[in-house]
């Protein structure tokens, strides 16, 4: 049997290279062509003042060996994995087991991480750590997790989940300044609200598949920041809305008065103790995401939403009915877009439509892309290497030693960004996390390869 | 051409079906008898897919009448009752009157228990032989979760229904002999098993009437005789009628016990297997004609 296999395997290895190489050479010979009149010349005035024409065909052949040797890497590269599919597959069974593993020790990394931090950086030094990227990682971890249910489980792209932020923001800040409401009793009415937003959305858009759904989302998170920018009697346009209250610890605020925290419990007072606590704050609304998104992925409405991203029709001929299938989804999406914004509001106590903006709903999106749609550990690795990369690029000062002063690493984040968009879509198109975990089974858990799993069209 | 004891299950009246200036289906009427397997055949393109599509709800019929009745049949006079009214359908206890041409695809498969099977097959192949077996149960087992805000709290009758639905998956499983590959993707599966996975997904929906679009298709002739199997044991132990598009004869001839024959979209026969088979114009339809008949027929045109 392994002769055979191996005869095989050397005839194939020949093919893929002749294959390699001809897809190269069509690459270089492309670039040849596109580098022929834009590179190739190079108009110049001389000191006559007479237009020159000056060849750089040395240029033109860097350009071209680069396009042959990249297109040769990526071919080899792409044979490579083809053949390591089958492998990859018997390696699931124990994947599984060391992704619960892994779940629990980043759950009690990520509880004990404020008193982590301020072990290691001491209290000062911790207000950046456990702020800037403890807190704002999660907010995005959770956002990536109520997206996950709208493009990961039912296969909807949804490129306008800002606005669901914005109004779970936008509504906290307003009832707590107009009617006096803590914020504990408006982040249910936040998420009530954004879950209505999810459904209004939702219904025009119930025909629509794939591109156009993405376009009109899109276009509805426009609407939403639009508004927020012209409503200035309401909204206060750019200006925004501040002196948002913070949350209490069971009615006891976080200042340094008598009735404070620090007084109430007998310790020094410190600006850390509401970090910490909005730290727990949000890590418990992420945590309930997680725990609902589990759950409804092994009831009927989950199934039904994995259902519907294989196959639409299929899901009718069954009498499911998909618009309301659809609209849960959207629905339940949104409210933990607004629970997040919620929080952010009442974290940040000021905001403006400058916190909504299109690209926020292009990091989410991104998050859950290279999370592995469907896959809750993946959207959270995703979220910690997007937003805590980006955040450490801000830490990297020594840098300006090696590119002169004028270097500022953080203008840099985009191109990253873009780069390791790029090296993900090569190494793992479908995510760090591309197997399916079934949601009932029989003998064993096994998981759904990539292959099978559809990636929804809407 | 009634069947000697008429129990219509499914009784199509002058349904005319147009795409535009194309009439796909002309005034088609035939009545599927209640425990039988019904065959609609024709060549290609004669508008047997779109009858299906028209009774299943994925097209509106231009005109027409599509009525389902069960568990007793309807008379006449009822039906022309209930349309008058201009409901959908009228339900009572354990069935009900159902007309079709009046309901969206979703509640034909949840209320009519109507199920199909598609031609080109639609498994949700990215999830397990089992999970597709237990989304086809949709319906009850969403009412067991009280809408899914009992079963987020982990609610013993919804664990209890689910466990029910994953018995009922198990047992159609053992049925098409995939009970060993249960928690395997469902596009993992060879080409034969995945047209007996999708018939055992449908039978999930607990219907009264299946349609089938072609079973045997790519078929070998051991799976075909599998599948003639199963459809037999359908109709006798599951007590579902069958509606069969088919264009392998042996699986049509064996197991039909009525047979309705369409060509560009218009009914040319109706009748048991033997009365078919003998019927001439059904026989000029798929064999041709004789040879001096097309003589006469290309002297008519002036070739």
């Amino acid at each position: 049997m392994a002769t055979i296999a191996e005869a095989k395997a050397i005839p194939a290895q020949a093919i893929s290279w002749s294959g390699a190489l001809r897809k190269s050479a069509f690459a270089a010979l492309v670039t040849l062509g596109l580098c022929f009149p834009v590179v190739a010349f190079r108009t110049e005035v001389d000191i006559s003042n007479r237009l020159m024409i000056l060849p750089r065909w040395g240029l033109v052949l860097t350009f071209v060996a680069i396009a042959f040797f990249g297109r040769l890497l990526i071919a080899l590269v792409a044979e490579r994995r083809a053949g390591k599919v089958r492998a990859a597959r018997r390696r699931i069974a124990v994947s599984d087991r060391t992704g619960n593993v892994l779940g629990v020790l980043g759950l009690s990394l990520l509880a004990a991480y404020p008193f982590l931090s301020i072990w290691l950086t001491g209290m000062s030094g911790s207000v950046k750590w456990i702020d800037n990227f403890g807190i704002q990682i999660l907010i995005y971890i959770m956002l990536g997790w109520g997206l996950n249910i709208v493009v990961g489980l039912a296969g909807l792209l949804d490129l306008g989940y800002v606005a669901f932020y914005a109004v779970g923001a936008y509504s906290t800040a307003l009832l707590t300044k107009t009617f006096g409401l803590s914020f504990w009793m408006v982040l249910p009415l936040a998420g009530i609200l954004a879950a209505f937003w999810g459904i209004l959305l939702g219904f025009p858009v119930l025909r629509l598949r794939g591109d156009y759904l993405a376009i009109v989302t899109l276009a509805f998170g426009e609407i939403i920041r639009l508004i927020l920018i012209n409503w200035v009697d309401v909204t206060g346009g750019y200006a925004g809305i501040s002196g948002i209250p913070r949350p209490t610890f069971f009615g006891i605020p976080f200042n340094a008065s008598d009735q404070g925290f620090a007084a109430v419990f007998g310790i020094e007072f410190s600006p850390l103790h509401r970090t910490i606590f909005l730290y727990y704050i949000i890590f418990g609304l992420a945590l309930v995401t997680y725990w609902v998104t589990i759950r409804l992925r092994r009831l009927p409405v989950g199934r039904a939403w994995e259902a519907l991203r294989e196959d639409e029709i299929a899901c009718r001929a069954l009498g499911i009915n998909t618009v309301s299938t659809k609209l849960t989804a959207f629905a339940i999406g949104a409210m933990f877009g607004g629970f997040a914004g919620a929080f952010f509001a009442a974290r940040q106590g000021f905001i403006s439509p400058e916190s909504f903006v299109f690209m926020e709903s292009a990091v989410i999106v991104a998050i859950v892309v290279l999370g592995g749609m469907g896959s809750p550990f993946g959207v959270a690795i995703a979220a910690i290497a997007m937003i805590g990369g980006t955040e450490i690029l801000r830490e990297l000062d020594w840098l300006k030693m090696v590119f002169g002063s004028d270097f500022d690493p953080t203008q840099y984040r985009m191109l990253l960004f873009g780069l390791a968009m790029v090296v993900m879509m090569v190494w793992k198109p479908r995510g760090l996390i591309s197997t399916r975990e079934p949601s009932v089974f029989l003998k064993s858990r096994k998981g759904v390869s990539v292959e099978h799993v559809s990636e929804g069209h809407g | 051409m009634m069947a000697k004891n008429a129990d219509p299950l499914l009784t199509v009246e002058n349904i005319t079906m147009r795409f535009g200036g194309l009439l796909a289906v002309n005034n088609l009427s035939f009545v599927a008898q209640r425990g039988d397997i019904t065959a609609i055949i024709g060549p290609n393109g004669a508008g047997k897919t779109t009858v299906f599509n028209c009774i299943t709800g994925f097209y509106k019929p231009t005109s027409g009448r599509i009525a389902l009745a069960f568990p007793a049949p309807a008379s006449p006079e009822q039906i022309q009752q209930l349309t008058e009214t201009g409901q959908r359908y009228a339900v009572h206890e354990g069935g009900g009157l159902f007309l079709l041409e009046r309901m969206p695809d979703f509640q034909i498969a949840s209320k009519a228990r109507v199920a199909r099977t598609f031609q080109n097959i639609r498994l949700f192949a990215g999830m397990t032989v089992l999970e597709n077996l237990v989304v086809a149960q949709h319906n009850p087992l969403m009412r067991a979760s009280g809408f899914s805000f009992l079963g987020l709290f982990g609610s013993g009758s919804y664990k209890a229904a689910e466990r029910a639905a994953v018995e009922r998956a198990c047992h159609w499983l053992e049925k098409i002999n995939l009970i060993g590959r249960a928690d395997d993707p469902a596009g993992d599966l060879p080409y034969g098993d995945q047209r007996r996975l999708e018939i055992a997904r449908a039978m999930c929906t607990d219907p009264v009437l299946l349609c089938l679009d072609e079973p045997a298709a790519g078929l070998n002739p051991r799976e075909s005789a599998e599948l003639n199997e199963l459809l037999r044991y359908i109709r006798d132990e599951e007590k579902t009628s069958i509606l069969l598009i088919e264009h392998d004869m042996s699986v049509v001839m064996e197991i039909s016990d009525h047979i309705v024959v369409l060509e560009y979209g218009t009914k040319i026969a109706d009748g048991t297997p033997d009365q078919i088979r003998n019927d001439p114009k059904v026989v000029a339809a798929y064999l041709g004609v004789e040879d001096e008949e097309v003589e006469k027929a290309e002297a008519e045109v002036g070739i």
